[in-house]
């Protein structure tokens, strides 16, 4: 078998807990980060992602104690994105014990953040998160500098977003994804903005788009809401991995379930 | 002296993974560049993430390569991780070429990009065991999966040595080195769950021996 699709939970955290109804089937203690972590551990997660929305540097002693618990108890890779916004702030959570840091509105701001942040702690530490939303263009005015896709008789092309969905930047995401890996982002987080929170599947066309242009591995994010989706982000999206939150938090398929349906569709899984 | 095992400290990467993954076994691990508590240590890890240059020069800097190979020649426990696997052999050729610790006869190669899919490989791969009834490998499935990242691999001149194998895209890999008491991983035990940590405590075992 060849190396396997990553199914990853994503923990949207704040103040060490986990933020969102979140439906604790067989843990002790409701909300608490490192819990659910080891519990996606123990059910085959091959990596995890905490979000802090807090982010705010006044509780960055928080998160911080919340990694360094999370690596004590929690076996597997994982990724701590949210504020991020110096070299320092990214020395910290790796230090703490984090395999990974995600970037978004910081990278953009200052790109130079990613080279220097790979230049120092190594590529594969560096994630790139980007929020790409879709912008449907007139036939007649085509942008020459946008990557264009058609889709039926209309055009669009992806825009990347930053401070959380909020603003827009005029970025092309796909331009914007190939610039981050030349500074040597070892990952891309890729979230559309159009499915996230949906759960009608993912963005095929974005993901495949990502993942035919650039040689870095690629998290498919937002939308899934079923096993399927999974199985189709990998077969037709062409992703590395699959991101995904609330079909996991409120146990409506657990992970073993979903590396069962996509291994019985052919992809590669550990189980 | 109580049990302990030594991970060598020589500024590369995350040792605290590898410490946590220990004390989460009961084991008394320290985190060393002192030769002292290394020589008296009842087990040692080599760890390990970054370039293979910068390793070196560290390891010369801390006067830690004659130790290593004396502790490997007086046939103490001993387990290379990652980059720490890749230091074992005689020479790297990431960015040029660069002499390594030649304990193990071989070279460390770069993954081919026409022959991979992606570099570097990042994620979870089967290990196939070429000795199934070694200890390290006990109460572990064999082509059990583990987590890697890295750009280069090992290719020992003897294939002796071999003790697990691993195949990304077109290339087959070495990515568990056996040589009597030293036995060295690509893939990250502290990374890779349930079976990780069984290697871990498969190794401890040995070390109490």
């Amino acid at each position: 078998m060849p190396l396997a699709k990553r199914i990853i939970p994503c923990l949207d955290v704040t103040e060490g807990k986990v933020v969102k109804g979140v439906k604790f089937i067989d843990l002790k203690v409701a909300g608490d980060a490192v819990e659910l972590a080891s519990y996606y551990d123990e059910q085959g997660a091959d990596e995890l992602v905490f979000l802090d929305i807090t982010a705010s540097s006044d509780k960055r002693r928080i998160l911080i104690d919340l990694v360094e618990r999370t690596g004590e108890q929690v076996f597997i890779p994982f990724t701590v994105g949210g504020g991020i916004r110096s070299i320092n702030d990214i020395k910290e959570i790796l230090r703490a014990g984090a395999d990974k840091i995600s970037l978004n509105t910081a990278a953009v701001e200052n790109p130079t953040i990613i080279e220097e942040g790979a230049k120092k702690f190594g590529s594969q530490c560096i994630v790139t998160a980007i929020d790409a939303k879709r912008v449907y263009v007139d036939t007649s005015i085509l942008p020459k500098d946008k990557n264009l896709i058609k889709n039926g008789n209309k055009f669009c092309w992806w825009e990347v977003y930053i401070h959380g969905g909020r603003t827009p930047t005029g970025k092309d995401a796909i331009s914007w994804g190939e610039h981050v890996t030349s500074l040597g982002s070892g990952e891309i987080l890729l979230t559309s903005m159009d499915c996230d929170g949906t759960k009608k599947g993912y963005d095929l066309e974005l993901t495949k788009s990502f993942s035919e242009r650039l040689d870095v591995p690629i998290i498919a994010s937002g939308g899934a809401g079923n096993p399927q989706h999974i199985i189709e982000v990998f077969k037709f999206g062409k992703a590395d991995a699959a991101l995904a939150a609330s079909i996991f938090h409120y146990n409506e398929y657990p992970i073993g379930v979903v590396k069962q349906e996509c291994k019985k569709a052919g992809i590669s899984m550990r189980l | 002296m109580t049990f302990n095992i030594a991970i060598i400290d020589y500024g590369m990467g995350n040792l605290k993974s590898i410490y946590k993954c220990l004390i989460h076994l009961d084991i008394d691990a320290i985190i060393t560049d002192k030769i002292k508590l290394i020589l008296d240590s009842d087990g040692i890890i080599l760890p390990g993430v970054g370039a293979f240059r910068d390793a070196m020069k560290n390891l010369k800097r801390k006067k830690l390569i004659r130790i290593i190979r004396q502790v490997v020649e007086e046939e103490k426990p001993f387990f290379g991780i990652c980059l720490g696997l890749q230091l074992l052999h005689t020479k790297s050729y990431e960015m040029g070429e660069t002499e390594g610790l030649d304990i193990i006869k071989g070279k460390v190669l770069a993954f081919n990009k026409s022959l991979v899919d992606k570099v570097p490989q990042i994620g979870w791969n089967n290990v196939r065991f070429e000795e199934l009834d070694h200890y390290l490998v006990q109460g572990i499935p064999n082509n059990s999966f583990f987590y890697f990242v890295h750009s280069f691999y090992s290719n020992p001149d003897k294939k002796d040595y071999i003790l697990g194998t691993t195949k990304y895209g077109e290339i087959e890999f070495c990515s568990i080195i056996c040589k009597d008491n030293l036995i060295a991983t690509q893939f990250h035990p502290e990374k890779s769950s349930k079976y990780g940590i069984q290697m871990f405590k498969n190794f401890i075992d040995f070390c109490k021996k």
